[in-house]
């Protein structure tokens, strides 16, 4: 009976049907070529055997790596995330897969699962890919380093698709889907450290103000996290970094970061779920 | 869902849809009975489309509507696990014609088996297409796959939204061949701007206009 349950859920056939659409997309392809072959580059360098302020070996491939994610990976998940949703409707697929016996919830957390995994997955198979070899090639392997980081580009992925399932269910057209995404994108780059320290000098903030700031930005909290391991001297770090981590403990700090995006992602996709099933589909 | 022959199974009272400004449905009333075949015609924008929408829990509305006695915005799945539907257009959806088939096999508990016969009849060759993504399917390909799948489950109403559009002379006639034969306990709503294809077929013919039903009539010709 639980069998049947399962095979039969909507949100598991939405979320499979997904993922085969998924992996016919170029984007997918290009996404996951672009962080594999990334990882390549960076052995064929020599990146590893390089140092920079402590970071050596695989812990520097693997900050590289992470530096980049959080680049790339906010921008891509928004981008293409922000569509589904709106763009089913605008294309009449929702129409007709929504005249079929398939749930509200089962349609929207179907398609948000299919994107976490595909979105996901690539990018931690580059990293334990950098891993394996790594070992292969008798580097030592900061196992440590590799599930925390696995922790939080799996957080951050999460975040920021609930936040674009969210963006995607309320907007009317998929170019204002689209705007929406980058401008929110945009404002959270520039509040890494840009706007904090404009905002810091000009209106002499306290720094309780510009921590608060700070961490409720996804996008500062996944890139202190990265490197609250490392740099005792804080280097490295913007001033945001500097100032959550005078403030806080770093035990303290990575449970955040691991947790605060995911309710953050959370509260979103069930926002973007709510307006989605009490709205006209069409 | 257990319905007596003859009593309504869609029961709309007082139905309005607006969108924006603009009222679509117009305080409709009317019951559909599970023996009727309904040819739903009328101009481009009368309403027919928004009504079958609001039939299949995808719109919100004002007013009564209910299927099977339930409420298609709540009970959805439950409602639409007994309705068959063909859309206008064809959606460009990119599964290939055999996971798109597998899909439905497992969303609506059917045999694809029963999909395949009905398409073999339509003219399709299943086979032969297996492979190839809904989307990029011919026109009439697609509204012969979207037929069979509605026709191929054993459901209680089937709505037709124009479904002969994309459809050449030859698969026309097979297809209301198969509507004349379908079962005679299924409420058939068929949307269509040609009375002349679909007189054979239906029983009852309801007009509308500026969302409002400007007639009602009952035909004894089948």
């Amino acid at each position: 009976m639980q069998r049947t349950l399962f095979t039969h859920s909507s949100l598991i056939q939405i979320m499979n049907a997904d993922i085969r659409q998924n992996l016919r997309s170029k984007w997918f392809w290009t996404y996951s070529i672009l962080f594999g072959g990334f990882v390549a580059v960076m052995f064929s360098t020599g990146i590893t055997e390089s140092q920079i302020i402590g970071f050596v070996g695989l812990s520097r491939l693997m900050v590289t790596f992470m530096q980049v994610s959080m680049v790339i990976l906010p921008i891509y998940v928004l981008i293409t995330t922000v569509r589904s949703v709106v763009g089913d409707r605008e294309s009449n697929v929702m129409e007709y897969m929504l005249s079929l016996p398939v749930s509200f919830s089962g349609y929207f957390w179907g398609k948000f699962s299919a994107k976490f995994l595909v979105t996901f997955i690539p990018v931690f198979i580059a990293l334990l890919g950098a891993a394996v070899y790594g070992n292969f090639t008798k580097l030592d392997v900061p196992w440590d380093l590799f599930t925390l980081y696995s922790a939080l580009l799996a957080s951050m992925i999460f975040c920021f698709l609930g936040i674009s399932m969210f963006i995607s269910a309320v907007s009317h057209s998929q170019d204002l889907a689209i705007s929406t995404a980058f401008i929110l994108w945009l404002l959270l780059v520039a509040f890494l450290d840009l706007i904090l320290m404009g905002l810091l000098l000009k209106l002499r903030l306290d720094a309780g103000t510009v921590i608060g700031l700070g961490m409720i930005n996804p996008l500062q909290v996944f890139r202190t996290a990265v490197l609250v391991l490392f740099d005792p001297e804080l280097t490295v770090m913007g001033a945001a970094s500097y100032f959550i981590l005078d403030t806080v403990s770093r035990g303290w700090f990575i449970t955040f970061a691991i947790v605060y995006p995911v309710l953050l992602g959370a509260l979103f996709g069930w926002f973007g779920n709510y307006f989605f099933k009490t709205r006209d589909i069409i | 869902m257990t319905q007596q022959l003859n009593n309504p199974i869609v029961r709309i009272e007082q139905l309005s849809k607006s969108f924006k400004q603009q009222q679509v449905i117009d305080a409709l009333s009317v019951d559909f009975l599970s023996d009727q075949r309904i040819a739903l015609i009328g101009q481009n924008g009368a309403g027919k489309t928004t009504l079958i929408r609001c039939i299949l829990g995808q719109y919100n509305y004002e007013g009564k509507l209910d299927v099977f006695g339930l409420n298609p915005r709540k009970d959805r799945r439950e409602i639409l696990q007994q309705i068959g539907f063909v859309p206008q257009t064809p959606p460009p959806i990119k599964l290939t014609v055999n996971e798109l088939i597998h899909f439905f096999e497992r969303i609506t508990k059917t045999d694809a088996a029963a999909f395949k016969n009905i398409s073999s009849k339509l003219g399709l060759e299943i086979e032969q297409n297996l492979h190839k993504p809904f989307y990029k399917l011919s026109g009439g390909m697609k509204q012969k796959l979207l037929i069979s799948f509605a026709l191929g489950r054993q459901v209680k109403i089937l709505l037709l939204d124009e479904p002969s559009a994309n459809l050449d002379p030859q698969a026309r006639e097979i297809l209301f061949a198969q509507l004349k034969d379908y079962s005679k306990d299924t409420l058939m709503i068929l949307s269509s701007h040609r009375m002349d294809e679909i007189k054979d077929i239906v029983n009852r013919v309801i007009e509308m206009d500026l969302g409002k039903i400007v007639l009602d009539k009952l035909l004894t010709n089948t």
